[in-house]
């Protein structure tokens, strides 16, 4: 799809319905670039989202919303002027852009020049609507297959629930120099959760996934089926699994998901917010080593399909791939237009926010690290008495101490080169800028996740994508209870 | 009253709303809808960092045919949208399931006493003068020495107005107000960088800490986990700081929870009237406190809240349903849709610093990461920091460590209740003192 069709799709959900014109963005940007303004764009955008969700067997809940309006900032200096408002209407922008500029009233006049992105958007995803591309009847009637079908699989399951949603969204970003942006994301996502029971002893599993795609995405390669067998097998692991031992040891993770290491203990501290400010504890360490030189990690927000790709930021700039870690040394941070202008750089397309009603910050978009020559098996036969983690539920990142923690959905022991026991309650706890420097190993199976990943960031969630190969980490801190 | 005036014109449009259901067929109908408007100003180094001004509406319709329900919602609250999102919900209603446990609550324990609950304090403040109490939040942390960079300082106040009704009669609005400040600053050692913060929450303005008082904690909170080490992995008694110990508590409602429990995803199952915590343990709620952060005289549909012992003399007393949930379960709704309103612990009569003397060696604990908790297990593991106690003095900050064990293991073991309560959440609770725990280090 050429970027003018993107445009037009978008101007035709977001001005044909409120009635308005091109003209009229102008005007409002007029009355909000002037003095000491910097820089300000106006974000228009319409989300219609569903939900379906099977529980006990029956179609329990369905629903449905809209939600649209536009955001109007203004920037000058360090500071952001920022209203939105759920009306597309030109009076209340008008208004919206005087509040906002007010911001710049302090300030002296320094405008400067903004570079024009000259890249074009690449193709990722269709302007598909998942909402219209099954029927509500057959909707209801896969997810009703899907359970019969789990139930199927093992005499322990207690219990299956089953959630699919669905989100189009049009996008309208009207800049500074008079450009208009428009994208049409669509997003789904299917999740699988089971709880098993074997005398008296209950365990969960969870499994899902999902892509810039409509729900054809589930049904191609069986993939909604794949996600039930995980989640029962991730559920009975668990019921044969001890309590995970306590202390520093060599930590194997598993590829895919467990790049959620990377997002959190990494990616968080390098984006240009957090540098700019002198608060990550990555700051002012570009050039220098962070991790052994078997790691190269990059941000890559052009991936066809994947969840956290972007054709264009919610800024209007093109994503791209940037590298942000290269044979173990700090490349480059990631940017949005605010924190580029401030620190003498270029955006690389990571300006994203949760929705009109929220600003901009740097954020993640795919997140990963490259395959190295080790096969995985050869990683495992090197550890004598460690910790295998395969997958993971969720982290936790201080930006600022470079603390990072987060928790194993399953693991086992390491005993003598060979994966043996399954533990539970592994939550493992490290230093960001520290824990990729004991890298000893890394595999030649990367994986990139299911595409499930919900990054929050001062309130803001947005979807994005983690993956990395098997990795060998010399000594990281595993929090069970066997003391 | 103006906000009379505009919760007038909103139940208006919640009426609309459900005559519109029953237009399009629904047996029974429930409508929601709230309007915010609210302004949040962030300074970092004493000048602007952002001005935000907010203003948000949202409508969300849920409809029943029969024992069917599906639900939509909408940010435009047209006349014209309202049609459609009734449209919306009716049309996927058409393909949900019989649900026998479905439907409206009862009608005979619906709220018909609507108490003024002194929610609603709107503070006319200019986005100047947030600038300016901002500016002297953060100064205020920035002049101690030692604080080398500041992530800034925030004043926030929010003004909403809810309005609630469904099919049997029941329509309801009210005004509330949310203000803060926080202030989150940095400090340097030997290359290594911590940051902490402070804030302060209420519905009156008059009410919140004082700026500079709330620079100050910031600060002090900062300084002093300057030089934090990893500790030696080992088993040792705990003192969850009043600040982290409500995220106790908040394990034990999720686990009583309806939905946790017909889904049988909870490790309090078959738990009423079980002996969860030490007989001194005390657990009570009261929706109806004036001026509160968590008051109400409704829960989420309409049902009239009550006071409630949930635990007494260390017992559990009730779980928390809504109507679905106590359908399912066989049981009554106790109000709880929606969570609970102004929960206490009942503290004991030792201090902070007698309660570090009564833990004499052990680890204090100021701040809790990730998520490691199983609901179905209760197995704990998360990542903490704070200091470690020796003879019942603080000796030195700690971090990079796990604290370990099983919820229902730590219930039985809690030791001691602090008197330093913290009043700013739905959970108003002291310090707690666990037995011991297993700590995960180098």
């Amino acid at each position: 799809m050429p970027e003018n069709t993107r445009l037009q799709l978008a101007k035709q959900a977001l001005l044909l319905p409120t009635a308005l014109q091109e003209s009229d963005i102008h005007r409002v940007m007029d009355q909000l670039i002037t003095g000491a303004v910097d820089d300000g764009d106006i974000y228009f955008q319409s989300s219609h989202f569903e939900s379906w969700l099977l529980e006990d067997g029956i179609i329990k809940e369905g629903s449905h919303s809209i939600e649209q309006g536009a955001g109007v900032r203004a920037l000058s200096g360090e500071k952001t002027g920022f209203a939105y408002s759920d009306k597309i209407e030109l009076d209340v922008l008008l208004a919206a852009a005087k509040n906002v500029r007010a911001i710049a009233r302090q300030g002296q006049n320094r405008k400067v020049a903004i570079a024009k992105n000259s890249a074009t958007a690449k193709n990722l995803y269709k302007p598909l609507n998942p909402l219209k591309s099954l029927q509500d009847q057959e909707k209801v009637d896969f997810l009703r297959r899907i359970d019969v079908a789990t139930r199927q699989l093992d005499t322990r399951i207690e219990q299956v629930i089953i959630g699919m949603v669905g989100v189009q969204e049009h996008i309208l970003i009207a800049n500074a120099d008079g450009s208009l942006v428009g994208d049409v994301r669509p997003l789904v996502r299917m999740n699988v959760s089971v709880i098993v029971e074997e005398d008296g002893q209950r365990e969960q599993g969870n499994m899902g996934g999902g892509a810039r795609s409509d729900y054809s995405y589930f049904l191609d390669e069986d993939k909604a089926m794949s996600y039930a067998r995980e989640a029962v097998r991730l559920a009975l692991v668990n019921l044969e699994a001890v309590p995970a031992p306590a202390g520093t040891m060599t930590v194997v993770l598993g590829a895919g998901w467990p790049g959620i290491l990377l997002h959190e203990a990494i990616g968080h501290g390098l984006e240009g917010d957090f540098n700019r400010k002198g608060t990550s504890a990555f700051s002012d360490r570009i050039g220098e080593r962070v991790a052994s030189p078997l790691c190269t990690i990059v941000d890559d927000g052009t991936l066809e399909g994947r969840r956290g790709s972007l054709s264009v930021d919610d800024e209007g700039t093109v994503t791209q791939c940037t590298t942000l870690i290269e044979n173990g040394i700090l490349k480059s941070y990631m940017q949005d237009k605010l924190n580029a202008r401030l620190m003498g750089t270029q955006s690389t397309g990571n300006g994203r926010r949760e929705s009109y009603a929220h600003t901009p910050m740097p954020r993640m978009t795919n997140t990963y690290m490259l395959a190295g020559e080790s096969e995985p098996e050869e990683i495992i036969a090197s550890v004598k008495n460690g910790l295998y983690a395969k997958n993971f539920s969720g982290g936790q990142v201080d930006i600022t101490s470079g603390k990072f923690v987060f928790s194993a959905s399953e693991a086992y022991l390491i005993e003598d080169g060979k994966i043996t026991q399954a533990v539970k309650g592994a939550t493992l706890i490290g230093n960001g800028p520290e824990v990729l420097t004991h890298v000893s190993m890394v595999g030649n199976d990367l994986e990139l996740d299911s595409g499930v990943g919900t990054c929050g960031k001062e309130g803001q969630s947005v979807p994005v994508g983690v993956g990395q190969p098997t990795l060998k980490i010399d000594s990281l801190t595993v929090g069970g209870t066997q003391v | 009253m103006q906000t009379q005036e505009e919760i007038k014109q909103l139940e208006a449009i919640i009426q609309e709303s459900l005559a519109e259901a029953k237009k399009q067929g629904a047996t029974s109908a429930i409508a929601g809808l709230s309007v915010d408007t609210g302004l949040s100003v962030n300074v970092r180094l004493g000048e602007v960092d952002t001005i935000e001004h907010h203003t948000s509406q949202g409508l969300g319709v849920t409809v029943y045919f029969g024992q069917k329900k599906a639900s939509a919602s909408s940010t435009d609250l047209s006349l014209k949208s309202i049609k459609e999102t009734v449209s919306a919900a009716c049309s996927i209603a058409r393909y949900t399931s019989e649900d026998k446990y479905a439907g409206l609550p009862d009608a005979d324990r619906l709220a018909v006493e609507f108490k003024d609950l002194d929610l609603y304090h709107p503070w006319q403040l200019e986005a100047d003068a947030a600038v300016d109490l901002a500016v002297s939040c953060e100064d205020s942390a920035r002049k101690f020495e030692g604080i080398s960079n500041s992530e800034g300082a925030s004043v926030d106040t929010f003004s909403g107005l809810h309005i609630f009704g469904n099919s049997l009669g029941f329509l309801h609005g009210y005004a509330s107000t949310r203000h803060s400040i926080s202030c989150s600053v940095l400090a340097e050692q030997n290359g290594n960088m911590e940051r902490d913060y402070w804030y302060s929450v209420v519905r009156n303005q008059k009410e919140l800490e004082s700026a500079e008082q709330i620079g100050k904690k910031a600060a002090e909170r900062t300084l002093r986990r300057l030089g934090a080490q990893q500790l030696s992995t080992r088993k040792a008694p705990v003192l969850y700081a009043a600040e982290v110990a409500g995220g106790l508590i908040g394990s034990l409602l999720g686990a009583i929870s309806g939905s946790s429990l017909y889904r049988k995803s909870s490790f309090l199952l078959d738990s009423l009237e079980s002996q969860l915590f030490p007989e001194f343990m005390h657990i009570y709620e009261q929706p109806h406190l004036l001026g509160a952060l968590g008051s109400a005289m409704y829960d989420a549909e309409g049902i009239a809240t009550q006071a409630h012992d949930i635990i007494k003399d260390g017992v559990l007393k009730t779980y928390l349903l809504s109507s679905y949930a106590a359908r399912k379960l066989g049981m009554e709704s106790t109000g709880h849709a929606g969570g609970v309103h102004n929960l206490s612990v009942k503290s004991g009569d030792q201090d902070f610093t007698q309660l570090l003397r009564t833990m004499n060696t052990g680890l204090l604990v100021t701040e809790l990461m990730g998520q490691g908790i199983n609901p179905i297990t209760g197995d704990y593991s998360r990542g903490a920091s704070g200091f470690w106690v020796e003879n019942g003095v603080i000796q030195y900050p700690v971090e990079e460590i796990t604290i370990a064990g099983n919820l229902k293991d730590m219930f039985q073991h809690i030791v001691a209740i602090g008197n330093d309560v913290d009043y700013r959440g739905n959970v108003r609770i002291g310090s707690v003192l666990i037995e011991e725990m297993a700590i995960a280090g180098e």
